[in-house]
């Protein structure tokens, strides 16, 4: 009975004004495997690393680059269990949108319930910050191409290009001297291959990775690893 | 007690045009037989979307209340005018969750949407939509009323021929309703501007 009384929220913040939860959090993001998105003039990919434990591990078993809705891919670092329960309520939040409105949830919109969910989370009682970070993809209703990052502490922001996780500093470096704006969706996806091989342990195959595209027609795929196999050979890597 | 659905009388037509559409309502507020006073039931939602409600009078405010509540609150979240077409499916949601204790209101939209297309829908008072292509009618001056824009509504009007035809559609029908009159309103969406005008009809 006592305990039900004195539920405080983990994250209080310290002598110094920091939320040190929130940058435990951010730790665990930093320590899983490297996302990246790439924003292109007619659509947005995204592309993870999905190193296993161990070898015996079926790889096709686990998705990391997942729906949202029709027109809207997301995927995360950090920790995977946790990624799973804000799929979850974004997809449910997507098709309450889609039935309400009859049209489809915009990206920005799908963003912003997702941040909010993560910062109620930074603030009520008996539970503990969301260890991943997102990256959103899709379209805005008016028809251009958007990606998102979403963090553990609630704040959201739009990106050209973005990377989470491990390898997040150097592929933004990688990024910040690849990118440009006025590129093709393909241009794209190998660039993204590219940047990820860059901070990729051991070989780079079509199944410990996954690609995720959005072009002009608006529906989110995932490739498949024959798809993959086809970008990787193209891009002689 | 007699029918919600005609206990304080009202009509409300709405046309389609040529990248124009218009709505038309009457201004009587009454108990049954007994003429109370004058009332609006046409408003705005956002600068090309006009609702009309008809039905009983306390519930045509209250779900226009819930609709600009929602309505202000989705242009401040997403940035940008809901659509005609969203705005529909808000109200079929909102009146099919009072589905088992409904507001007695049949709403109609009348609108421009995103491409400038004029957009006329309706719904009954659970939500079901109907979306014709010409005109739409609720009310207790229904019956009558379609008759005249059966024979009137042409395809492909422009707004000042359109405004003649809802004017003449709509004063045709007031005139056989009992429930309906005291006046008129009428207003005609262009993509540029919403245009007002107030008929006289009958006072009694």
């Amino acid at each position: 009975m006592a305990e039900h009384e004195y539920s405080f929220s983990l994250t209080t913040f310290s002598p110094t004004g920091k939320l040190v939860q929130i940058e435990h959090a951010l730790a665990a993001v930093g320590s899983g495997g490297t996302s990246l998105g790439i924003k292109a003039r007619n659509g947005v990919v995204l592309v993870t690393e999905k190193k296993m434990p161990s070898i015996l591990v079926d790889e096709t078993s686990i998705q990391k680059v997942q729906l949202l809705s029709d027109n809207i891919g997301c995927v995360y670092s950090g920790v995977g269990p946790d990624a799973r329960v804000l799929v979850r309520k974004g997809r449910k939040e997507a098709e309450v949108y889609g039935t309400t409105f009859g049209e489809p949830m915009p990206t920005g919109q799908q963003a912003r319930y997702l941040a909010s969910v993560m910062q109620e989370f930074t603030q009520s009682g008996g539970v503990r910050p969301f260890g991943v970070s997102l990256l959103v993809a899709g379209f805005d209703p008016a028809g251009e191409p958007q990606l998102f990052q979403v963090d553990p502490s609630g704040s959201y922001w739009r990106w050209k290009a973005a990377a989470i996780g491990k390898g997040m500093v150097n592929c933004k470096t990688f990024l910040e001297k690849r990118f440009n704006p006025d590129m093709d969706i393909e241009d794209a996806i190998h660039i993204a291959i590219l940047t990820l091989k860059e901070v990729f342990d051991g070989e780079m195959t079509k199944s410990n990775i996954e690609v995720g595209v959005i072009r002009e027609d608006r529906v989110f795929r995932n490739l498949t690893p024959d798809e993959i196999q086809d970008y990787l050979q193209e891009g002689d890597i | 007690m007699s029918d919600p659905m005609s206990y304080n009388g009202g009509t409300v037509l709405a046309m389609n045009g040529k990248n124009c559409c218009a709505i038309a309502s009457d201004l009587r507020f009454g108990v049954n037989n007994i003429f109370v006073g004058r009332m609006h039931r046409i408003f705005p939602v956002g600068k090309k979307i006009l609702v009309g409600y008809s039905g009983l009078a306390s519930d045509c405010q209250t779900l226009n209340e819930t609709i600009q509540l929602q309505t202000n609150l989705y242009s401040l979240r997403e940035g940008r005018q809901i659509s005609p077409h969203a705005l529909t499916n808000l109200i079929s949601t909102d009146l099919y969750e009072h589905r088992f204790g409904p507001l007695f209101v049949e709403p109609i939209v009348c609108g421009l949407d995103e491409k400038n297309e004029p957009y006329v829908c309706g719904a009954d008072l659970l939500g079901c939509l109907s979306k014709p292509t010409d005109f739409i009618v609720s009310g207790t001056g229904m019956e009558m009323m379609m008759g005249a824009c059966e024979s009137f509504w042409r395809p492909d009007m422009e707004p000042e021929e359109l405004l003649e035809v809802i004017s003449q559609c709509f004063l045709a029908g007031l005139d056989r309703d009992a429930l309906s009159g005291w006046g008129c309103v009428v207003h005609v969406i262009t993509p540029t501007h919403t245009r007002t005008v107030y008929l006289k009809s009958r006072q009694d």
